[in-house]
């Protein structure tokens, strides 16, 4: 009598349990048996509206993470500052201005701003200096009725430049708050 | 004139690839005034007595040490000979020749059991000033070279009655590490891992212990690392954001430094030896408040202050009263100030102040509050005191990128220490202790 398959395989694997999971030697294990086929699936609804349903909800959650990217694009937009200024320039105030009105429509969402300087002036000052950037950006959004804990302040000084040049151009750039954000950024909307 | 050609003998014995550079800055750092400051280096020809390090046999490597120590402590002329006689007993029938060189102090190395004999010979006597015999390790020990540059320090105060600075180290940053290096830019190790980014190391007064910001993420504590067993821990009161500028008390047991957070920066003491109690110095409201530095009776800490606009220098007492402009300062024309390091005889504080947006040393009496310029060409900025108060390290792009260079601020000679890369924030120990010999991070 020819045993079965699957009792043969229940038998190797108990086998192997009890060598501590090394399979057994010289004798290889019996293939185990393939699994019964699954029935036939049912037939298709000759009706589409599910396929459309579908397209449309990709539709959507395309586009949903379309305004959750650019949502999210604003909100790491940087802002500049003057040569040794912390004082958010009324240029940049639009920016901030976005960007707490995300943060409103996003309660979950923290912002992580870092503060930088270009390399001109001491470079321990300038960690205090980008310091005082990352927290001036802060008080702004405080302003605009942001919970301040929902704003964390860093500082990077001089220590990591955007652009590596040493002139006027790469100062300016490099004279920055970055922004990111720490948590809620799956879920994130557009503000109303 | 013979002088002057031998120091330049000298200086390119030594290193002769910094030496047209160095004439040209000591040149510049002379010659200029502006915007009413008195550039402060003062030449005095003629009072720096000749001084000739004897050729002889044996000791070759101590002998090149302790003549390149010497001439830094520039407070000799070096007459330099290269084939003159060999020194040993019959020197005094060489006097007159070393005389003749211009010398009027001759030192004297002969090798002794476990160690050399030192003499140091006052050519127009005619006698042995001093003499002694001291202990020296095999040249393959590593406490070898500080234990000669040791012996440099005490001919040093023979020859000047105030010992030499040789026997110390500095710390620097390099590449985001930490490094140690010889007074005489010999021996650079790096102390902290690479990868990370450290930052403002700072000595202890015992050279046993440094501190220094190790930056995480825009954030970082101060960690205060002993080179003897390699311990590093945060100091209280740095564990949260952002934490820079560490200086520790005259006696060791305190630590100042700057906190930074969303209120702004300000200073803050803690005890380090029971890791306890931070202390609020300055109250910032959104100013910056960063740099201390105690005075050597520990009374006072000057510190950098943008209480009244751009970072200036201040001076309080130690626990915080009393605070109080320190360089006097015009409003709106006087560039920014940093770097304050108080001087170890506790009669100037040196910084760096920016004159047309390029950094420059200067120095302020604290007694009349006078600021006079030490350099102005290229960018010259974080001064630290050698142990002698009368030269400083600094950071200088002169050479075009930044190295680390020491200035006499009483003679205005500039000479490179060389670093194997780009350097910044020096922080020069005080005269190190036997106990420090053998020490490796």
């Amino acid at each position: 009598m020819r045993a079965s398959p699957k009792l043969m395989l229940l038998v190797a694997v108990g086998f192997a349990a009890a060598c501590g999971g090394s399979p057994p030697p010289e004798e290889p294990a019996p293939e185990p048996a393939p699994a019964p086929a699954p029935p036939p699936p049912a037939p298709e609804p000759v009706d589409d509206s599910a396929e459309r349903e579908r397209m449309e909800s990709e539709r959507m959650a395309r586009e949903a993470a379309e305004r959750a990217s650019a949502v999210s694009a604003e909100l790491a937009t940087m802002i500049n500052f003057e040569y040794d200024q912390a004082t958010v320039r009324p240029a940049d105030q639009g920016t901030l201005d976005r960007k707490a009105a995300i943060l409103s429509a996003n309660p979950n969402v923290r912002l992580r701003v870092s503060g930088h300087a270009d390399e001109r002036g001491s470079d321990e000052y300038n960690l205090a200096l980008g310091n005082r950037r990352a927290a001036a950006a802060k008080r702004y959004l405080e302003n605009k009725g942001i919970e301040g804990s929902r704003v964390e302040v860093v500082s990077y000084g001089e220590e990591r430049p955007l652009n590596p040049g040493s002139d006027e151009s790469a100062y300016a750039q490099n004279r920055r708050d970055e922004f990111e954000v720490t948590a809620g950024a799956d879920s994130i909307v557009a503000p109303q | 004139m013979r002088r002057f050609l031998t120091i330049v003998a000298a200086l390119a014995a030594a290193a002769p690839f910094v030496l047209p550079r160095s004439l040209q800055a000591l040149a510049q750092d002379t010659s200029q005034v502006r915007e009413g400051v008195r550039v402060g280096v003062e030449y005095q020809p003629g009072t720096r007595p000749g001084l000739v390090v004897l050729p002889g046999s044996g000791l070759d490597s101590a002998r090149a040490i302790v003549r390149r120590d010497l001439d830094y402590t520039d407070r000799f002329e070096m007459v330099v000979v290269a084939d003159a006689p060999s020194g040993g007993e019959g020197l005094g029938t060489s006097y007159g020749i070393y005389k003749t060189l211009g010398a009027e102090l001759a030192v004297e190395l002969v090798a002794a059991p476990g160690g050399l004999t030192a003499r140091l010979h006052d050519l127009n006597a005619s006698r042995v000033r001093n003499e002694q015999t001291m202990s020296l390790p095999a040249s393959t020990d590593p406490g070898y070279r500080l234990e000669v540059h040791r012996i440099a320090d005490e001919i040093t105060r023979w020859a000047s009655g105030t010992p030499g600075f040789a026997a110390s180290r500095l710390l620097f940053v390099s590449g985001g590490r930490i490094y140690r290096v010889d007074s005489d830019g010999d021996q650079a190790i790096p102390i902290t891992a690479a990868g990370g980014t450290a930052l403002s190391p700072a000595w202890a007064p015992d050279g046993q212990r440094i501190a220094y910001t190790r930056l995480e993420a825009g954030r970082g504590g101060v960690v205060v690392h002993s080179l003897v067993s390699g311990a590093a821990l945060v100091a209280p009161g740095s564990q949260t954001a952002l934490n820079i500028t560490p200086s520790f008390s005259p006696d060791g047991r305190t630590l100042a430094f700057a906190h930074s957070d969303e209120g702004g920066t300000d200073i803050f003491t803690s005890n380090i030896v029971d890791r306890c109690c931070a202390q609020r110095l300055t109250v910032g409201r959104y100013a910056d408040n960063l740099s201390p530095t105690f005075s050597p009776d520990g009374r006072r800490i000057a510190f950098i202050s943008t209480r009244a606009g751009p970072p200036q220098l201040y001076v309080m007492a130690a626990n915080g009263t009393d605070q109080e402009l320190l360089a006097p300062f015009d409003f709106g024309a006087t560039g920014s100030s940093n770097g304050p390091e108080w001087s170890p005889d506790g009669a100037n504080v040196v910084f760096h102040r920016e004159v047309s947006r390029s950094p420059q040393l200067f120095l302020v009496d604290v007694a009349g509050r006078r600021v006079r310029q030490l350099t102005s060409s290229g960018r010259n900025e974080d001064p630290t005191w050698a142990p002698d108060g009368r030269h400083v390290a600094f950071v200088s792009d002169r050479s075009g990128r930044r190295q680390l260079w020491i200035i006499d601020i009483e003679t205005g000679r500039v000479r490179q220490l060389a670093t194997p890369g780009a350097a910044r924030l020096p922080a020069w120990s005080r005269r190190l202790g036997r106990t420090a010999v053998a020490t490796n991070p």
